[in-house]
């Protein structure tokens, strides 16, 4: 078996190398791409939408229709995560520390439940003593993490950047402190209803401002539409419509992979994790 | 004079592929996978796509990789086969 399998993978990647002889040469003027399609975004991109990045432009305006069906994959992707892991099933026995004196409790009746504050806390089974260095450095470090990922976001039309890698860099912020941490903590601080919304609502900030510009007379995802009611110059209008899209993915994309993490990280529990 | 760096990181990331599929220890493989992302990234910035470079940092080499390591930590770390 392992060696039909070998067999195929040679064969499928030989295919694969003869049909990239066939490719045009990496930056070869003459190539399909360049002779089109680039000459006419570089020249007129700039003009059209006031966005520095080119790539930028033609992701999140020329291309808008492609990235919004990539923020939806992202969407479904963090919605099957929650499907297929989540697990309301209560435990049976819990864990509690006495904080003042270090004894552990273990409580087997699942209604009961201890007053969990300054006196008790919440333990796992595979729990380990979070080291103080790790924690107040990363204590420090979010919230850097954190301007940096709002900068990406807002900064996309004019840097590399943009809504998904903002919105990437945010999420692992808050991995980061469950990581530090404990996956307790983040629970506790992002609630997982309020993860939901979020998600919900990235996609839907981005579809809705595609839709928004259909009753203002323009083309689903055109974002010179919107000087009906922005009354600003319709160059400038897109940016800022480039710029709500962008805000929409972050969004989205953060609140996915935290939900993607939580989910895999306690097995769909929520409650003790890495 | 930038394509020797360009086949150094390639020769890299073409090691770092084989020792994924090969390495036993799945974290290991989660690592070696981080690494492959990350000399990826450095090739795309090579090439000037710093877009692509910035979103194969974030998700390749940062995300995806705790994803492995979280994965690895709630089933098993070897492999069967």
């Amino acid at each position: 078996m392992r060696l039909i399998g070998f067999i195929i993978v040679c064969i499928c990647g030989g295919l694969l190398l003869y049909g990239t002889s066939e490719f045009p040469d990496w930056g070869d003027p003459a190539s399909p791409a360049s002779t089109h399609l680039s000459n006419d975004y570089i020249e007129k991109a700039f003009d059209q939408t006031q966005v520095p990045n080119l790539v930028t432009a033609v992701l999140a305006d020329y291309r808008g229709f492609d990235t919004m069906f990539e923020t939806a994959v992202v969407f479904c992707a963090g919605l099957a995560c929650l499907l297929l892991l989540r697990d309301y099933s209560r435990k049976k026995e819990r864990f509690y520390r006495h904080v003042p004196t270090g004894v552990i409790l273990q409580v087997k009746h699942p209604e009961k439940k201890l007053p969990v504050g300054t006196e008790f806390e919440y333990m796992d089974k595979d729990w380990v003593p979070s080291d103080l260095i790790i924690k107040n450095v990363c204590r420090i470090l979010i919230p850097f993490i954190q301007i940096y990922a709002l900068y990406v976001v807002a900064h996309g039309d004019f840097s590399p950047g943009g809504g998904f890698q903002g919105g990437v860099i945010f999420g692992s912020s808050l991995i980061l402190l469950a990581i530090s941490y404990n996956l307790r903590t983040l629970v506790q601080r992002v609630k997982e209803k309020a993860l939901g919304i979020l998600c919900a609502l990235g996609v839907l900030v981005y579809v809705g401002i595609g839709a928004l510009c259909m009753p203002l007379g323009g083309n689903f995802l055109d974002y010179s539409a919107l000087t009906r009611i922005i009354p600003w110059d319709p160059h400038h209008i897109r940016a800022y419509g480039m710029l709500g899209v962008e805000i929409g993915v972050g969004i989205a994309v953060m609140a996915v992979m935290v939900v993607i993490y939580i989910n895999i990280a306690s097995e769909g529990r929520h409650d003790e994790g890495l | 004079m930038h394509w020797p760096i360009d086949m150094i990181v390639l020769t890299f990331v073409i090691f770092c592929a084989i020792a994924a599929i090969t390495v036993r220890d799945l974290l290991a493989t989660a690592i070696l996978f981080g690494a492959y992302s990350f000399m990826m990234c450095l090739l795309w910035a090579v090439m000037g796509a710093v877009d692509v470079a910035f979103t194969e940092a974030s998700v390749g080499a940062g995300v995806s990789t705790v994803f492995f390591v979280a994965a690895v930590f709630r089933t098993s770390r070897r492999t069967k086969d």
